[in-house]
């Protein structure tokens, strides 16, 4: 019964949030349905596909996986917030134009994933790229034009100017 | 015809039309949307393979009069799926055919009410002898389907076979395998319906088709066509997957919305979505090959199964795509191939990328190193002095009037893999190292378009209008699944009209608003559809020069003063174009002769491949791929769809394994149907010749399915290379390579520990 | 999403005293739940049978990693992500860290906890083998204090172990006493991220005057649960490192394991690669002991 639920209180994207769910509601339905946050995905509730990515404390996560009361007083990063005045993220910018994004619903963990990658590792060679993406599967493209994405994105100056703002 | 050939906007890397919202995570896909007053649906499926329903139970400690319950007898018009032929229920009536078959639906507001309620359904059957593999059904001693289990055959002839083999200086036999492939899209199936008195049934889906949706709500609802609209929604990828399937889950959803009077929403979760809909159809193909003293091919005698399923769906053309690449892309004087869909009591297969052809070019690739290795020829020379040319004839006798450039781009292969060189020193330090190293090739076709008179019969109609100041729209029923759709038509419209690319955009996929240019299938967008889009806007450019005084050599702007000096004189602009097929292109489909395909794309793929002893797990460590498909629309798009089609091969060849257990998948989760994730995947290099197509979209021909041939037969020749072992049938797992090496004393893993001496 | 969130209460006091305080009161009622990666998949699933679940995440008290003198003392609630950033203990014990690279991928890692893996005790679990091999302890609590298990005596069946209905495990323990062993980890699955183990061996080893003197063999998935291979140590315990000790212990591993034939794999596989990785772990050793 609804009386009995924890509100939430958490970040998303440098807004507070409070929500009021059951504890076990997954965080991925809270940021979908109670916060019309709709840009992370469900590809497999299990953890294994990472299209439902999202940054949680700087970290990298599976949102599937988070019980929404685990994500009290967290700050937490979805594709919503990569864009910032109406300015594509360098690496937004990176995937349209090395055709990082094909039918696009793994891209928003794609490129939550790959950000948390430049955050730790602003210039990572190949075999790292290919590590920190490995928990997201892309079924159209074969990953060769993510990781020139991506590659494309570390080199920009831009994005070394971004990294510098966001880190953690 | 336009005469472009500089890569102003059409063979230019324009962004991708509906990027930025992808990018942004604005896309709307179907799950991302609502409507006022959602309810949600789910699915009762079968739990046995065949069998009669007995009874069904409702638990009495639920309230169903909170639900919606839809049984079969709520189907207001015809049960089943119009698709071919009519034999799929939308919900069993009294009789499953394979386990997970639909059988009830059920709506409710609450998502977690509803799978209490599914649970809280008891069937009772009466299980009747299920058949489970193409031996069993074609034994026919237990009838699943029909008279006689057979859902379809073919018969192709050419010449004379038996003379072939009389004059055989070699005959080689094979048997080669393929399993069932699911498409793992990333987006599961999903749809949103909603029935108003007034205007009817609209449906909202991830699909590939609109107008097979709205056929086949026609005959379920027995509605007239305009009350049923079906609207595409940003669709997370498809590769077939969302062909057929569509028009199941579409039905099933109206019918909840219909009986409970609310919009409904289905989405499958992806356990459901693994284990209740369409996979590639598993094939079992049997070469016998003559072949004479300087290793031409004298005659093939091709026998091709392939399991259809429980019913019949698209197995017809799955077959006959199948049988028309059987031969591979050699030539031949004497050609048979029998093919036959034989139906099972499991899930029924349908459209996956590729479509028959992947399998049979499985079997004829890997049946080519088969012949090599008894005849003691290379590989590559066998296939270079057998390559079909300008001129011969393919099984079907059909002339290749086009240019066949198979040496060209063999060449190119070999040269940029550095093929013979890395197969030598392979050889050599293979001896020393646990890790077996091979190279391998495969050359194949894959034909453009529908078969024969497929498009005739289509009869698409497509074009353009400029509904509103400064904007052109592109009018097709032909969807974006990630493959380039809204990019390619846009460009192909923005290059002729001589505008920017900008100007021009996509009419919303929606039946109510968008003409019928067919399904976005069988590698007939661009080429196809393309060339109506291209037919359409010189065709709008005659009529402004026509009415409107639009002159000659024209800027963006005048031709936008055109348009509207045409709309405030006459109203509506718009220019639409049906299809006219090419000249010469007969096809008879009786005798199975003729111009199988108006066009083909031709590939080699070569792998190299790596076999770690110790793990017996293959690897591909790089691939490459020439192909020749026409003009290249857009760099870019073009090599996506190669890499994207190369890895889901690879996965087929290596990875993906559906484990069927009394019919039911056992394997249906994630993370135990495995695809090669980003570690896995290797360097893939993409090279493309360029022949532009007279009759295709600004020159091109068909190329998404085309890289989905080639990789598996690829990888398996190169490790039979690396390891000496013939591997025949895929998914060719870790575990299948050491039941063979367990058994054989030669085999590297089997060696002395001596001379294992790890790396 | 099958599992239904109402069904299940779930609760965070935050502390870890306040966690055994819940534990005493009620024992054997409230499951810990730690970063979810295993349970959260259940509920996924609608599989999740526990009702009343408490959360580890966020206490501080159970996510450390301390450098003793003779110990690296780890934390239940560290997670893969942290053991991999330890660059001191990465650099003395790298299995753990090689172990850590090996659960899912980056998002599993920031979440799953080296505690969680242990307790859930799948017999594929990618921490056990190199546990087993380094000899750690796992430190167990509970409102009446704490006490000390060998990890290898740890697990008792398959999902059985021997914690206390009361009973959390606090830390794991590892000693500071391999630098010299020669050390060998290597999982083998379906593919290179993502990957439950089909077969795992982790291996530690000392060879001093042309015999080995010591030797840990432990292995994921050719046992009912994480295991060592002490039949397989014996054959090679005290021996030098030659064509037929290697050919013994091969035997001793083939006749040991217990494997199963499931979803992912077959007995014969996994039996078969464990005695290939055990035979390239003693190539190596042979090796390394040559002059």
């Amino acid at each position: 019964m609804s009386g009995a639920w924890p509100t939430i209180h958490f970040l998303v994207n440098g807004q507070s949030c409070a929500v009021r769910a059951p504890a076990m509601k997954r965080l991925l339905d809270v940021l979908r349905e109670d916060l019309r946050l709709t840009g992370t995905k469900e590809g497999c509730g299990e953890g294994e596909c990472g299209s439902c990515s999202v940054r949680m404390n700087g970290e990298l996560v599976n949102s599937c996986l988070v019980p929404v009361l685990q994500a009290e007083g967290a700050e937490i990063e979805t594709v919503e917030g990569l864009a910032r005045n109406g300015e594509l993220h360098p690496l937004q910018r990176a995937f349209l134009e090395c055709g990082g994004a094909q039918c696009g619903i793994c891209t928003p963990g794609m490129l939550m994933a790959a950000t948390h990658l430049l955050a730790r590792n602003p210039h990572p060679s190949l075999a790292e790229i290919r590590e920190g993406l490995a928990g997201n599967l892309c079924r159209c493209t074969g990953f060769v034009r993510i990781f020139d994405s991506v590659i494309a994105a570390a080199d920009s100056t831009e994005a070394r100017a971004d990294q510098a703002a966001h880190a953690r | 015809m336009s005469t472009s050939t500089t890569n102003r906007i059409v063979g230019a890397p324009v962004p991708r039309k509906e990027g930025v919202d992808k990018l942004l995570g604005r896309a709307r896909y179907v799950d991302d949307m609502e409507r006022e007053g959602l309810w949600h649906g789910a699915t009762v499926r079968s739990t046995i393979p065949r069998g009669f329903i007995r009874s069904i139970r409702f638990d009495r400690r639920i309230d169903w009069n909170e639900f919606t319950v839809v049984a079969a007898a709520d189907i207001p018009g015809k049960n089943h799926i119009q698709l071919i032929a009519a034999d799929q229920p939308c919900l069993a009536d009294g009789v499953v055919n394979h386990c997970d078959e639909a059988i009830l639906l059920i709506a409710h507001p609450d998502k977690h009410k509803l799978r209490q309620a599914v649970a809280g359904v008891a069937i009772e059957y009466e299980p009747l002898q299920p058949v489970f593999t193409i031996e069993e059904s074609e034994r026919q001693d237990v009838v699943v389907w029909g008279a006689d289990n057979l859902l379809k055959s073919f018969l192709l002839e050419k010449g004379d076979v038996d003379s072939g083999f009389a004059a055989a200086a070699h005959i080689v036999e094979g048997e080669y395998r393929t399993g069932a492939q699911e498409h793992l899209y990333i987006e599961n199936n999903g749809v949103i319906a909603e029935w108003r008195a007034e205007t009817g049934l609209t449906v909202w889906g991830s699909l590939q088709c609109p107008f097979y949706v709205h056929k086949s709500l026609i005959a379920v609802f027995d509605l007239p066509e305009d009350k049923v609209r079906v609207i595409q929604t940003e669709t997370g990828g498809a590769f077939g997957g969302k062909e057929d399937y569509p028009s199941m889950i579409a039905s099933h959803a109206a019918l909840l919305a219909r009986k409970s009077g609310h919009p409904v929403k289905i989405v499958y979760d992806r356990m459901e979505d693994l284990a209740a809909t369409t996979k590639r159809h598993p094939s079992r193909v049997r070469h016998r090959t003559a072949v004479d003293r300087d290793g031409k091919l004298l005659a093939m005698e091709i026998d091709l199964a392939t399991d259809g399923g429980a019913y019949s769906t698209l197995s017809s053309t799955v077959l006959s795509r199948a049988t028309l690449h059987a031969p591979g892309p050699y030539r031949c004087p004497n050609v048979r191939v029998r093919s036959r869909s034989w139906a099972t009591n499991t899930v029924p297969y349908g459209a996956f990328r590729g479509f028959g052809a992947p399998q049979a070019c499985f079997a004829i690739e890997r049946h080519m190193d088969v012949i090599a290795a008894q005849i003691g020829m290379d590989p590559v020379e066998l296939r270079r002095r057998n390559f079909l040319h300008d001129g011969d004839t393919t099984a079907t006798e059909q002339v290749m009037r086009e240019p066949v450039i198979l040496d060209k781009l063999l060449d190119r292969a070999l040269t940029e893999s550095d093929f013979c060189a890395k197969r030598e020193r392979f050889a050599r330090e293979n001896a020393k190292s646990r890790i077996q190293r091979g190279m391998g090739i495969a050359a194949f076709y894959h034909g453009s378009g529908f078969t024969g008179s497929g498009e005739r019969y289509l009869d698409s109609l497509a074009g353009v209008d400029v509904p509103s100041e400064g904007n052109v729209r592109v009018l097709v029923s032909s969807t974006e699944f990630g493959q380039g759709t809204n990019t390619v038509l846009t460009q192909i419209a923005a290059e002729t009209l001589r505008l920017d690319y900008h100007d021009v955009t996509m009419a919303p996929p929606d039946t109510g608003i968008i003409p019928n240019s067919g399904p976005t299938v069988a590698s007939r967008t661009a080429m196809v559809v393309g060339r109506l889009i291209e037919r359409a806007c010189l065709q709008l450019i005659d009529l402004l020069r026509e009415k409107a005084g639009l002159n000659a050599e024209y800027s963006r702007d005048e031709f936008f003063a055109a348009c509207e000096r045409f709309r405030a004189a006459r109203g509506e602009l718009a220019s639409l174009v049906r299809y006219q097929a090419p000249p010469g292109i007969h096809w008879d489909d009786q005798r199975y002769r003729g111009e199988a395909y108006p066009a083909y794309a031709w590939a080699i793929h070569v792998a190299q491949v790596a076999v770690d002893t110790v793990t017996y797990s293959a690897e591909v460590e790089e691939f490459w791929a020439v192909q020749e498909a026409g003009r290249i629309l857009h760099p870019v798009l073009a090599g996506g769809q190669v890499e994207g089609g190369i890895a889901q091969a690879i996965g087929y060849a290596l990875y993906e394994k559906v484990i069927l257990q009394d019919g039911h998948m056992a394997n249906s989760q994630m993370t135990n149907y495995i695809m090669p994730t980003a570690e896995d995947v290797p360097p893939i290099h993409v090279y493309f010749e360029e022949i532009p197509f007279r009759h295709g979209g600004c020159g091109a021909k068909g190329i998404g399915e085309l890289p989905h041939d080639g990789p598996a037969p690829a990888i398996l020749n190169a490790i039979m290379n690396a390891t000496g072992v013939s591997f025949t049938r895929i998914p060719l797992l870790p575990e299948d390579l050491f039941a063979e090496f367990a058994l054989r004393q030669d085999a590297p893993a089997t060696r002395p520990v001596e001379e294992t001496a790890a790396v | 999403m099958r599992g239904d969130p109402e069904a299940h209460e779930l609760i965070a006091p935050g502390t870890l005293a306040a966690v055994l305080a819940l534990l005493t009161e009620n024992p054997g009622q409230w499951t810990p739940i730690a970063g979810g990666t295993e349970l959260m998949v259940a509920h996924a699933g609608g599989r999740l049978e526990m009702k009343k679940l408490v959360s580890l995440w966020g206490i501080a008290e159970l996510r450390f990693v301390e450098s003793r003198a003779r110990s690296f003392v780890i934390g239940a609630g560290t997670t893969f992500g942290d053991l991999r950033a330890h660059a001191e203990m990465a650099a003395e014990l790298p299995l753990i860290a090689k172990a850590a690279s090996w659960i899912g991928a980056i998002a599993n890692q920031n979440r799953a906890t080296i505690g969680g893996n242990l307790v859930n005790g799948s017999p594929a679990a990618d921490s056990s083998p190199a546990l087993l091999a380094y000899d750690a302890e796992v430190e167990l609590i509970s409102g009446r204090g704490t006490r000390r298990v060998a990890y290898s005596d740890f697990h008792t069946g398959y999902k059985r172990n021997v914690l206390a209905a009361d009973e959390l495990m606090f830390a794991i323990h590892v000693p500071r006493r391999f630098v010299k062993h020669r050390q060998y980890l290597r999982k083998v699955g379906p593919r290179r991220a993502m990957a439950i183990a089909k077969v795992a061996l982790g291996a530690t080893a000392l060879v001093e005057d042309g015999v080995v003197s010591e030797i840990r063999l432990a292995a994921a998935s050719l046992a009912p649960f994480p295991t060592r291979l002490y039949q397989s140590e014996a054959a090679v315990l005290g021996r030098p490192v030659s064509a037929e000790t290697i050919q013994a212990a091969r035997n001793a591993l083939l006749a040991e394991a217990r494997p199963i034939d499931d979803i992912r794999s077959s007995a014969e596989y996994r039996r078969r690669v464990g005695a290939n990785l055990l035979e390239e772990f003693l190539l190596a050793l042979r090796r390394e002991a040559r002059p």
